[in-house]
């Protein structure tokens, strides 16, 4: 899930980092400013680790922040109805449901 | 209630707080600029709007008119020379009254922010609300969102309402300050240097 895949452009022979790279770093980014937490932290959470519901600071409030915050600096849109405790619930699920959307 | 560092000087600054949950989120940084303000001889005043904090009067009768209105008298009640905004206290800024705003949000975004969170918390509640129908409560007949009562004209006024233009402002962003933004915080936090840089851009655009 953390690891960087990178690729050679057959043009212009550049390495090129795929955009599921820059999900995850601007993710984690907004995690620490949202949870106050230093890079390592942040670092260290992996698929599992829980969000919405396990940190109690992390209230409905919080969260809309959070998403607002993710639509501005992943340039998404993400309608409400899409959001539901499982695409919160872990870091795993909320990386899946934004590198979807940047797919899309 | 107002909270001031008022000495007769020559700079007299309005500020503006930001509105609802991240009034409260900004409350202790906001004071703080304040007080740098006060280190760089320049008067300060925040005062509470009406229906919030120490206000007596009920936040369900307010509106952006009304609180633009007493962000007028309040200019002319300190004779402020100069504003500062914070967030979504540009929204209602005294036309007349030059200065700074720090990162300006429109009315459109706070409510569709405090909207979600009301559907964030009925989902994990286990019900399910749709948003489009939550705004059309609220401009029907008003709607509690965050803890916050907000009456059908608030509603209707953040709905419509953007970030004014006009060059007598000046915005400030925050990158500008080095430091992540304090209102995304899950917990309302405090940071001295973002604090005393804000100030400092202020002091050097007074000239101070």
């Amino acid at each position: 899930m953390t690891e960087r895949s990178m690729s050679s452009d057959p043009q212009t022979g550049s390495v090129v980092e795929t955009s599921a790279t820059d999900t995850d770093a601007t993710l984690r980014a907004i995690l620490r400013d949202v949870l106050a937490l230093d890079a390592a932290k942040v670092a260290s959470f992996d698929a599992d680790t829980g969000l919405f519901g396990y940190l109690p600071e992390l209230d409905s409030m919080a969260v809309a922040g959070l998403l607002t915050e993710m639509e501005d600096r992943l340039d998404i849109i993400i309608d409400d109805d899409e959001v539901d405790g499982e695409m919160l619930e872990t870091y795993g699920a909320l990386l899946a449901f934004s590198e979807a959307k940047r797919g899309q | 209630m107002v909270a001031y560092f008022d000495h007769q000087r020559l700079h007299r600054l309005l500020i503006l707080p930001a509105l609802f949950d991240e009034a409260n989120k900004m409350r202790h940084q906001t004071l703080a600029v304040m007080r740098h303000l006060d280190h760089r001889q320049i008067d300060s005043f925040l005062p509470d709007l009406p229906g919030c904090n120490e206000s007596l009067v009920p936040l369900e009768e307010q509106s952006l008119s009304l609180w633009i209105d007493a962000a007028k008298a309040a200019a002319q009640s300190f004779q402020a020379t100069h504003v500062l905004a914070i967030r979504g206290g540009a929204l209602l800024t005294p036309p007349g009254l030059p200065g700074w705003r720090y990162a300006p949000v429109s009315g459109k975004s706070i409510l569709r922010q405090l909207i979600r969170s009301r559907t964030i918390s009925s989902t994990e509640a286990g019900r399910r609300e749709k948003s489009a129908s939550l705004f059309e409560q609220g401009r029907k007949e008003g709607i509690e969102l965050a803890g916050f009562s907000l009456g059908p004209s608030m509603i209707a006024e953040l709905e419509e309402s953007e970030i004014p233009l006009s060059p007598r402002w000046r915005d400030i962003e925050q990158a500008s300050l080095n430091g992540p933004p304090l209102w995304l915080r899950a917990e309302p936090d405090f940071a001295a240097d973002q604090a005393e840089r804000l100030a400092d851009i202020i002091a050097q655009g007074l000239k101070v």
